[in-house]
């Protein structure tokens, strides 16, 4: 009953036949999706959800399908109130789907995971006012390594973000942005294999948004983890991104599972306006407004 | 310095109003300010009551609004953590805070005799509600993120409690102590006029009855003083203790900065019939 209203297929295939040869050149070479799930580190298997309301059970996710590949960094985007946050939710194990499964290094997720770990939009709501910045982010670590270790690796963390100078303050003491690096280097101290961000750039400045974009390419390049990063801003998405996977529909499915062939070194001035660049992101936001 | 000038200038207007206007003042009842301060030397620092009936009240005091803060932290964390329970017992519960504490004070005589532990079981029983019912509100309103954080986090049950839970509700526990503590003050004065050879509160009492009204005036002005400092002494507690929280935050200042009582926590009281 779902697939007659909810798809509307604005495939690949739809878009390509659009004026621009060039564009559908690249579309194609977006197209070939690695589907290799036998290595993924994070993978969505029919992945499903539905609330129950008082007028009977909303659908949210309809049947969502892809897998992350260890290191890779993958942008979810979507139109605002598509399900990425429950999406999320449930990547994280914070919510169980109520059809398939998630799935971390081949075993189904059964609730939160120490190789998972996670950023959060609000990080003025996140990050614990009454801790210090290193009491902040050796929190996770507490009854599980020596406090001695807890130290050391909460500083490591904080170096990764460029905040070790800062361990001793309170986090409302610090920007916006600085607030969001040490709920990163909370993220960072478990050493998880997935970093899951949920919109974490949406509250900052534009200055700001592009410098802690940058930190966390930097951070996946030292780290080696897989990001996976839900945002509303298709530029942003795939500046980040080595895969865009765009949800729409109601309820939501991936309507397109993209590679984003723009290099490994990316620079916030020369990648965006290069023209793959471009049509990436004509590519990408047809698919949103479609 | 500013914040000194504008808590003081009240009460010094008031002072000097006071002063002024009762100089001249022939009335038995309304003495002068002046003799009062004069008799107030004399019968509290040199007939050293402050040591014989000031000293005996605070204790009893400080015993009894201590086990009420603790009772009220204890039991309260633990309702607010399990819903169903309080869900159970919340009628019995709204039942016992509508009795009146000094309802209760005929009761407690006949069960625990004229005895200091009755008077700390009274003011025990009268200020432990609004610690433990912001108890109960401040765990139960757990920021949804914070609670996220945590499950995503795994943390343990203890640091969830200690860490988490128990630090995001102290804003709200804290108001709850500080409403109990005036209620304190109030029960230890009213528990003192039955029954007591000594204490504020009987000496109070005991003044009125023999026509000292002057003595009885330097009763009234030592507990306005002591409830002053006992607030005080909570609001610097306070101040240290959620130097984190909005109410207390000074960008780069030092921490435990006290500020003006009215912009702090207070607002966040319990609101509602205060139960005596």
């Amino acid at each position: 009953m779902n697939q007659t209203k909810a798809t509307r297929p604005i495939g690949i295939e739809a878009v390509s036949t659009s004026n621009s040869t060039n564009e559908a050149a690249i579309v194609k070479a977006a197209k070939t999706e690695s589907r290799d799930s036998v290595n993924a580190v994070i993978e969505a298997v029919n992945l499903g959800h539905s609330y129950n309301t008082s007028v009977g059970s909303a659908e949210i996710l309809g049947s969502v399908e892809f897998s992350v590949l260890p290191g890779e960094f993958v942008c979810i985007v979507g139109p605002s109130g598509v399900g990425k946050t429950t999406l999320l939710r449930c990547l994280s194990g914070l919510q169980q789907p109520t059809a398939g499964h998630v799935a971390v290094d081949g075993i189904p997720l059964a609730g939160p995971s120490t190789a998972i770990s996670l950023v959060f939009q609000d990080y003025s709501r996140s990050l614990l006012p009454w801790l210090s910045v290193i009491d902040n982010v050796t929190l996770p670590l507490k009854g599980r390594v020596s406090k001695g270790e807890r130290r050391a690796r909460a500083e490591k963390a904080l170096r990764e973000v460029g905040l070790r100078e800062a361990s001793n303050r309170y986090p409302w003491q610090l920007s916006g942005g600085m607030q969001q690096r040490v709920a990163i280097a909370r993220a960072l101290v478990f050493e998880p294999r997935v970093m899951l961000m949920d919109e974490p750039f949406a509250s900052v400045d534009a200055q700001t948004r592009e410098t802690l974009e940058d930190l966390v390419l930097r951070i996946r390049e030292d780290q080696g983890q897989a990001v996976v990063l839900i945002t509303h801003d298709i530029d942003e998405a795939i500046y980040l991104a080595d895969r865009v996977i765009v949800l729409g529909g109601r309820p939501a499915n991936v309507r397109a599972n993209l590679s984003i062939p723009l290099g490994s070194s990316r620079t916030q001035l020369q990648t965006k306006a290069r023209p793959e660049f471009a049509e990436l992101r004509a590519h990408v936001h047809r698919l949103i407004g479609g | 310095m500013k914040g000194l000038l504008l808590e003081l200038w009240l009460p010094v207007i008031a002072v000097a109003l006071w002063l002024a206007i009762s100089a001249s003042s022939k009335s038995p009842f309304f003495p002068p300010l002046q003799t009062i301060l004069t008799k107030a030397v004399k019968v509290w620092i040199t007939d050293s009551r402050l040591t014989s009936d000031l000293v005996p009240s605070l204790l009893n005091l400080l015993m009894g609004y201590g086990i009420a803060v603790l009772a009220g932290v204890l039991i309260g964390t633990a309702l607010g953590l399990m819903p169903m329970v309080l869900e159970a017992i919340e009628p019995e519960l709204e039942f016992l805070r509508a009795v009146p504490a000094v309802a209760i004070l005929p009761i407690a005589i006949i069960a625990m005799g004229l005895g200091d532990d009755m008077r700390i079981a009274v003011i025990a029983f009268g200020a432990v509600w609004p610690v433990l019912l912001n108890t109960i509100a401040g765990i139960r309103a757990l920021d949804p993120v914070v609670k996220d954080m945590s499950t995503a986090f795994s943390l343990s049950a203890a640091t969830r409690l200690f860490v988490v839970r128990l630090p995001s509700a102290a804003p709200q526990i804290f108001a709850g102590a500080r409403t109990a503590l005036s209620i304190a003050v109030v029960l230890i004065v009213v528990s003192e006029m039955t029954g007591a050879h000594r204490g504020v509160g009987y000496f109070i009492l005991a003044a009125q009855r023999n026509y000292a009204i002057t003595d009885m005036w330097t009763g009234m002005l030592v507990l306005g003083i002591l409830g002053y400092l006992l607030n005080l002494a909570f609001r610097i507690l306070e101040g240290r203790l959620l130097h984190w929280h909005p109410s207390y935050r000074t960008q780069n200042q030092s921490r435990g900065k006290v500020v003006s009582p009215k912009t702090a926590l207070s607002q966040q009281a319990t609101t509602g019939a205060v139960t005596l």
